[in-house]
């Protein structure tokens, strides 16, 4: 480990990609997530990177592919409606089994929404945002020494499955400042892709050409190629998971299931209530996919649990898939806000204290 | 006896999905014969676009890959930044450059990024039936303009290579036709230039080739020569609009 340093959290973000070993970054300036471009802008022609301002994010998404399909480790970052623009490369590259690592540093929406911090894209990110059958590995930090690691270990699970892979972060984690260190054992050298990347045939010494593409016209092999990308989901559903326990080692009435900064918030309001006497248990996911779903099942039927909350900064997206784990044998309820107006500790003791 | 005239290296032995009468096959031969004579087949990554040349890939031997639509030059881009020593080249027709790419097109002109695209203008949509094209000419009937363009709603078409001249860091800007021999050698001679010039880093290369599609403008191969020479030549003049050179003149 380096020395700790205090970093906002978005200059952190950029700092890790090229402490990861990636030096191509292309980003397109969008709130709550511009300083990682004006770090970067300022940092990769230090470290003899490559640096370049696209005219939008779509253009952005596609400067992405071409680098990745080429070879190169690349990764952007963006904020909510820049990921949806974003969405239509994503679902390109996941057909074309591209890696690379996209940042999402969530604002409120729908539409402009707001520039205040938001868990609104848990669907985006989980579920799609662009066309097809894909999916993106999502993982969730919830401080700025997390993001960092997290980001770290993005570039080699991208080449890993040569799937993107999503760092979902809010507005908080991009804008508060911490403490971080970068762990020098994150750093990792790029995969040998002259296996599929036009990379030239002469520079990778083959005669054999190399095609990215993701166009399947005969159905038959279109269905294959989906067969193929499924069992990396598959695979990342059982090699992937990560998650972190809080409080779940002895008894408790309620369990709460929260990622991101709201997850800080309910770890004080359980923290809380332990003086309180009352006991709640909290499992939050650090992948949101692939999902916990066996941890949070577990946790949700322990015969002192009586019902599950999951609590998020959106109008309730995550619960889906807590609903989806627990099977009906738990109630499970949901409670939110969105705009940037986080709940409180306060807050979120309250609506442990309607359940119990 | 001595073998005087064969297939580049650079095409591939697939069979054409292309029309009867269609230029891409041409086409695709000139910037087959230009990679090979200037040997950058094995350093070459094309991109094709989406539109008829979708299928591209099929029949160039270098590495290749495949845009959404409109946006290989934003591909292109990511790919030459991070490979300078490749050589890049985008393959695109008029919907995919002119209309939903127009974006991508013109700032990876202004940035000058170092690939070359090749513009196939055929004042149509061909792949997804003979719809109206930015190109299409005044009062030319297709299938979403089928009492002919009416330029009062849609405007008059884009000339792109006109467009694109108006910016100041592209290097090389011309357009050829591929309709009659005559065209056609003068067609390779733009497309061999644009390569040699990102060869030599220079920024940005473009070259719109006029061609025809019978199929969708509903006539023979021979009329579609004719109408093309009528119709689209005088509206696409043929030539150079910048070169390196004429920069280094008027700079001097």
């Amino acid at each position: 480990m380096g020395k700790k340093i205090l970093m906002k959290g978005n200059e952190a973000i950029g700092e890790a990609a090229i402490r990861a070993g990636c030096l191509n970054y292309f980003a397109y300036p969008i709130t709550p997530q511009s300083e990682v471009a004006e770090y970067l802008a300022k940092r990769m022609p230090e470290v003899g990177g490559v640096f370049v301002q696209g005219e939008s994010e779509v253009a952005v998404g596609y400067m992405i592919f071409g680098a990745s399909g080429a070879g190169a480790r690349v990764f952007t970052t963006s904020s909510s409606p820049g990921v949806s623009l974003m969405s239509e490369a994503i679902s390109y590259i996941a057909g074309a089994e591209c890696p690379a690592v996209f940042v999402n540093i969530i604002r409120g929406g729908p539409g402009l929404g707001g520039i205040l911090p938001s868990q609104g894209d848990y669907f985006q990110a989980t579920k799609g945002g662009g066309h097809g059958d894909y999916h993106m590995l999502v993982m969730a930090p919830a401080s700025v020494q997390e993001a960092v690691e997290m980001v770290m270990l993005a570039f080699p699970l991208a080449e890993k499955y040569r799937n993107p892979v999503m760092i979902l972060g809010d507005g908080l984690i991009g804008q508060m400042m911490e403490p971080v260190e970068f762990p020098d054992d994150l750093r990792t050298e790029p995969t040998n892709k002259d296996s599929w990347a036009t990379s030239g045939m002469k520079s990778r010494g083959s005669s054999k050409r190399n095609l990215v593409k993701s166009l399947y016209l005969d159905p038959t092999q279109l269905n294959d190629h989906n067969l193929n990308l499924k069992s990396k989901y598959d695979q990342m559903k059982a090699e992937e998971v990560r998650y972190e326990r809080y409080n779940t080692d002895g008894e408790y009435k309620i369990l709460i299931v929260s990622f991101g900064t709201m997850s800080r918030v309910c770890r004080t309001a359980i923290d809380l209530l332990k003086e309180e006497g009352i006991e709640v248990g909290m499992i939050r996911p650090q992948t949101v996919f692939p999902f916990p779903d066996a941890p949070i099942r577990d946790a949700a039927v322990k015969e002192s649990c009586k019902a599950v909350i999951s609590i998020e900064m959106n109008m309730g997206q995550m619960v889906e898939d807590v609903e989806r784990c627990v099977k009906g044998q738990r109630p499970v309820h949901w409670y939110g806000k969105c705009g940037g107006d986080v709940p409180t500790p306060e807050e979120i003791m309250e609506v442990i204290k309607e359940r119990l | 006896m001595a073998k005087t005239f064969k297939k580049p290296e650079a095409l591939s032995d697939a069979h054409t999905h292309y029309c009867p009468g269609c230029t891409h096959g041409v086409i695709h031969r000139l910037v087959a014969e230009a990679i090979d004579e200037l040997g950058l087949r094995d350093m070459t990554v094309g991109i094709a676009p989406v539109g008829c040349a979708v299928l591209a890939y099929n029949y160039f031997t270098c590495d290749f890959q495949e845009a959404a639509h409109g946006r290989a030059p934003a591909m292109a881009t990511g790919i030459k930044r991070v490979r300078p020593d490749l050589i890049v080249f985008t393959y695109q027709g008029d919907g995919d450059l002119a209309s939903i790419g127009m974006g991508e097109i013109i700032h990876a002109a202004n940035r000058g990024e170092k690939f070359t695209a090749i513009f196939v203008n055929n004042a149509v949509y061909g792949m997804t039936g003979g719809q109206m094209a930015p190109t299409t000419m005044p009062g030319q009937r297709t299938t979403t303009s089928p009492a002919g363009r009416d330029v009062t709603a849609t405007g008059m078409p884009i000339r792109m290579a006109e467009l694109l001249s108006t910016l100041k860091t592209p290097s090389y800007i011309a357009r050829q036709a591929v309709l009659r021999p005559k065209y056609i050698t003068k067609a390779k001679k733009a497309i061999k230039k644009a390569f040699q010039y990102q060869m030599e880093n220079r920024c940005f290369t473009f070259v719109e080739v006029v061609s025809t599609c019978p199929t969708n403008w509903g006539m023979s191969p021979l009329e579609s020569v004719e109408w093309a020479e009528k119709t689209l030549l005088p509206y696409y003049p043929l030539g150079e609009f910048k070169t390196p050179e004429q920069e280094e003149q008027d700079a001097a």
